[in-house]
């Protein structure tokens, strides 16, 4: 009782309004901490704190072509709405940032380590609503993908564009529909959902997830298996099949015509 | 100056050189030696041969630097036979060439025409024969063996019988029709408009009852896509844009020149190529030829919503797809 008496007795000291509007704002922190829920709190935090990385990222690498507000400008398009799984092929792919503005993206060594690409992707999917990056358990295609299927479904939506042996073909102005050999199922999947530069858009409901990973499992199996005929001279083929029989093929025949008929000394 | 011109004088044959394995003994033997080392390298490729047949695994992969990976068992056995039989033949060339006598030869032509005795006593065995078998006697096999020898002219005519029957409606109509849902190629399921994101393409069939037994005959007609812009994007005549659906425009996939299939959809200057001829159709004014040898813009088709949501057909397409033809009117 005597503290009580003590603090009253100073109640009108000059120091006592600081000190209690300190304890309530203690005492206010204090219980929103415990009743809070805390889990909750931290996640968006470091969510939050993820976006603010990626929007600095974005600022220092990308702002300079898709705008400060990656609103786009005349050299680059707009980034709003296009989604973490578009952020995630362009940029692990190293498409961006671009190198040079030639006719296209190309595929090159990534500039940007994960973490970097998973904060640019954050800030990207925070401005607008856009196809997310697929999870592992989305992309198990050897559990879930049928490699016939997937043969005949990449030789009706794929082939055409990307040769029916998956190595790439080329389109019009120097464009190019570029080799899926050695490209990560999760980039061929953010392909397929994002349409990326020339490439149209295959949504869910147009192909289902598990017809993608039936493609992406087909595609796998042209890349893991041997050549049963020889030399696959890259399998493209009339061109360079052309080419090597006409210059080796051609040229052999002629060498061994001119020793036919030297004669012998 | 003469105006007589003194024809060249015959120059004769050169000069006879001797080669080394025909002075020099040692040179011979070494001439040999290749020769028979050639025909050995010939025997190691047919054992290649034999043993890849035999003892190479079919499903073995080996790696060879600029070929890659390579079936080691049809690996073997190509090359096995490719150098027994190449060498064999280098044998022979290099045996013909270096051992094998050289010296120059004159051998004179003869007239090609039989002698005339040769000549009189044919014919008289043809005649004297002709007589014995009494043809002219024999009038019925006479007959019967010209009859079959006329019939059996006739057969190749027959077979022309193979270049009919004339196509009828089969060029001009295809499945689509009015209220047909259109469904995917491949999986056979129905669409709604929602389905599509702007930039994305469908390769699309019509809706039959069989889909597993779909005739390629058909495929070849039917095959459509599906491709969705921004509705302000498209630039089409007010019956044409009804045609379309919410930005979603269809098109015949077969390409107007030489029916392939057109399918190189380019998101961002909304061009379709056809992979054949580079054909270029330009999918905003309608699939309009911007480029290449098709001389008509892919036939669009109309298309709607059914009661339930899926796209359908408005109608069946107002021309003959594909490619031209003889009795084509349009």
């Amino acid at each position: 009782m005597s503290l009580f008496r003590w603090l009253t007795g100073k109640r009108r000291h000059r120091a006592m309004a600081p000190a209690l509007l300190v304890v309530g704002l203690f005492l206010i922190g204090g219980i929103y901490s415990i009743a809070a829920p805390p889990n909750n709190a931290t996640a968006s935090n470091a969510r939050s704190a993820l976006i603010e990385e990626g929007k600095n990222i974005f600022l220092r690498g990308c702002s300079s072509c898709h705008g400060l507000n990656a609103e786009g400008g005349s050299i680059a398009p707009s980034l709003i709405g296009v989604g973490a799984a578009s952020v995630d092929f362009q940029v692990a792919t190293g498409r961006m940032p671009m190198g040079d503005m030639s006719v296209q993206a190309m595929r090159k060594k990534p500039v940007y380590n994960a973490q970097e690409i998973a904060a640019l992707a954050a800030y990207v999917a925070s401005l607008a609503p856009g196809p997310a990056i697929p999870t592992e358990e989305q992309l198990d295609y050897e559990r879930d993908g049928n490699v016939a299927e997937g043969g005949e479904l990449f030789r009706t939506n794929c082939a055409m564009c990307h040769n029916a042996a998956a190595q790439g073909g080329a389109l019009t102005a120097g464009k190019y529909a570029p080799t899926l050999m050695g490209v990560e199922p999760v980039h061929i999947y953010e392909a397929m959902i994002t349409g990326p530069q020339a490439m149209p858009v295959f949504g869910d409901r147009a192909i289902t997830p598990e017809e993608k990973l039936s493609i992406i499992k087909w595609v796998k199996s042209v890349e893991s298996e041997g050549n049963f005929a020889g030399a696959s001279l890259g399998k493209v083929g009339p061109v360079t099949e052309g080419l090597v029989a006409w210059v080796v093929g051609i040229g052999a025949l002629i060498a061994i015509a001119v020793w036919l008929a030297t004669k012998a000394r | 100056m003469s105006n007589q011109l003194e024809p060249l004088a015959d120059p004769g044959l050169p000069h006879h050189v001797h080669r080394k394995a025909d002075t020099d003994p040692k040179a011979e033997k070494r001439a040999e030696r290749q020769v028979s080392i050639l025909f050995l390298l010939s025997t190691a490729g047919t054992l290649l041969f034999i043993y890849s047949f035999i003892w190479i695994p079919t499903d073995l992969f080996v790696f060879l630097p600029l070929f890659g990976n390579i079936n080691a068992h049809n690996l073997g056995i190509g090359a096995g036979l490719g150098f027994a039989l190449f060498f064999i033949g280098a044998g022979a060339v290099h045996w013909a060439k270096t051992l094998m006598p050289d010296e120059e030869v004159i051998a004179q032509r003869h007239e090609m025409r039989s002698s005339d005795e040769d000549r009189a006593s044919f014919v008289a065995t043809v005649k004297a024969e002709a007589g014995k078998v009494q043809l002219g006697r024999r009038s019925m096999i006479k007959r019967s063996l010209g009859l079959a020898l006329g019939l059996v002219g006739l057969s190749p005519i027959i077979l022309l019988r193979d270049l009919g029957p004339l196509p009828e409606q089969r060029l001009l109509k295809t499945t689509w029709d009015t209220g047909v849902r259109i469904v995917t190629d491949p999986g056979n399921r129905p669409i709604r408009p929602e389905d599509l994101e702007v930039g994305a393409i469908a390769h699309v069939l019509p809706q039959i009852d069989d889909p597993e037994h779909r005739k390629l005959s058909d495929i070849a007609k039917d095959a459509a896509i599906l491709i969705r812009v921004r509705p302000a994007e498209l630039k089409l005549s007010e019956e044409r844009m009804s045609w379309t659906h919410e930005g979603i425009i269809a098109f015949s996939k077969i390409c107007s020149h030489m029916g392939c299939p057109v399918a190189l959809y380019e998101q961002q200057t909304k061009h379709l190529l056809c992979p054949c001829h580079q054909s270029t159709f330009d999918v905003p004014t309608g699939a309009k030829v911007i480029f290449g040898p098709a001389a008509r813009p892919l036939p669009q088709l109309a298309i709607t919503v059914d009661g339930e949501g899926y796209l359908v057909a408005a109608a069946p397409f107002n021309e003959p797809v594909g490619p031209s033809f003889w009795e084509r009117n349009i």
